[in-house]
């Protein structure tokens, strides 16, 4: 397998270190990378499942819109700030499908561009909401 | 392809008679093709001592620059070619987000640092941004990447039919890892450094002295081996020799990091002058 561009090497080494769930996608939207806080949302664990592709990622989570959020960014985070080049923040409830646990969270969604403004991927990064 | 030191040491230059077996300048490495094509990777002090050795009729020269930390552009204001209006040199190396190589250039040459502006060298002189990927110079097909190194630095894989050599003078690919060497693909430089028959490698501390330099940018000697035998390297020069290591304690702590990890490559450290023939 490529090497990765060394920027994302750095997100996963940061990632590695933080308390929040964070995913690191690459351009097609492959979860190439998520850290152990992550494995809680996603149920599964990054040393057994290596790289994830999308579809695998919605068989694992369902993510739906908060109606009481208010007014919010519609569709999808990761999606938005690949496509968009542009960081979005939203909240949403979060179906973990394999023991239907529901989750609310706030997710803040950002693109990774290098110095020659190349695209190499992006990061969600998962703050759980407690209380109302 | 020769490959020929003539600065092998990190950070700062360090000469004397305790560093005198292995040599104290900075950061430089000439490579010279089957063609007579001749490349200068990184331009610390041992630049001007390589200039010196250029061969006479030589009318083209490219430096290559990893980065512009001061031990790697530091000697080339004393570049001999620079001055000489009848050699074409080029310049390569990393541009910054916001500022272009020449004006990063700028910054050493122009007062105060330097009493010359670059705009004022009488040379044939060529600027280019390196950036990710290949390029050629001359018979080198050479591959350009960003590595784990403070600042936009650059790793350099450079090839002929015959021969392959990595140089990776600054890098810390071990940095934030938990455990190193992770997976190739997650291994910053793996691609330049993979399979080739000499890679010239940071080297500065040892490995008790690293965690009091995490993100300074350079390797543990441990790392270094670690990281040539996941890329399958067939020869390993440690480089960028801490200035303050001479030559005694270098050969001492390069030789235990070679009894503990066993490698199955030979290990030679960076020598000024000590030249290898590839191919």
């Amino acid at each position: 397998m490529a090497q990765l561009p060394v920027e994302m090497i750095l997100v996963r080494q940061l990632a590695g270190y933080l308390y929040v769930p964070v995913l690191v996608v690459d351009t097609t939207s492959t979860v190439v990378f998520y850290n152990e806080p992550a494995e809680r949302i996603l149920g599964v664990r990054f040393e057994e499942t290596g790289r994830i592709d999308p579809e695998e990622v919605d068989r694992l989570i369902e993510l739906s819109e908060d109606p009481a959020a208010g007014p919010d960014e519609a569709g999808r985070p990761l999606i938005t700030a690949l496509q968009q080049r542009r960081p979005v923040h939203v909240r949403r409830w979060l179906l973990r499908r394999g023991d239907r646990v529901r989750l609310q969270v706030e997710i803040t969604a950002f693109p990774i561009i290098d110095h020659d403004e190349r695209q190499l991927g992006a990061v969600a990064m998962f703050w759980e909401r407690q209380g109302p | 392809m020769k490959v020929t030191p003539y600065g092998v040491r990190g950070s700062l230059a360090a000469p004397g008679p305790a560093t005198a077996r292995y040599g104290g300048n900075t950061s430089c490495v000439r490579v010279t093709g089957p063609d007579g094509s001749v490349l200068a990777l990184d331009a610390g002090t041992g630049i001007r001592s390589l200039a010196l050795e250029l061969p006479s009729g030589l009318r083209r020269v490219d430096v290559l620059l990893t980065h512009l930390h001061m031990d790697h552009i530091i000697g080339l204001g004393f570049f001999g070619p620079l001055y000489n209006p009848e050699m074409e040199v080029h310049i390569w190396g990393p541009a910054s987000a916001t500022l272009t190589l020449e004006a990063r250039l700028r910054r050493y040459l122009a007062p105060p640092l330097f009493p010359v502006l670059l705009r004022d060298l009488p040379c044939n002189l060529e600027l280019h941004h390196t950036g990710r990927g290949w390029f050629s110079i001359g018979a080198f097909r050479i591959r350009a990447a960003r590595v784990c190194h403070p600042g936009p630095t650059m790793g350099y894989r450079i090839e002929t039919e015959q021969a392959s050599l990595a140089y990776l003078p600054d890098h810390e690919p071990a940095l934030g890892a938990r455990r190193f060497p992770l997976d190739a693909d997650w291994t910053s430089g793996f691609d330049l450094a993979q399979e080739v028959d000499l890679l010239l490698h940071d080297a500065q501390y040892t490995r008790e002295e690293y965690p009091r330099h995490v993100g300074w940018g350079h390797s543990a000697m441990h790392d270094a081996l670690a990281f040539a035998r996941l890329a399958g390297v067939k020869h390993l020069m440690p480089f960028h020799h801490d200035p303050g290591r001479d030559d005694a304690a270098l050969e001492a702590a390069i030789g235990a990091a070679v009894a503990e990890m066993n490698p199955d490559f030979p290990v030679t450290p960076a020598a000024e002058g000590r030249s290898l023939e590839l191919g």
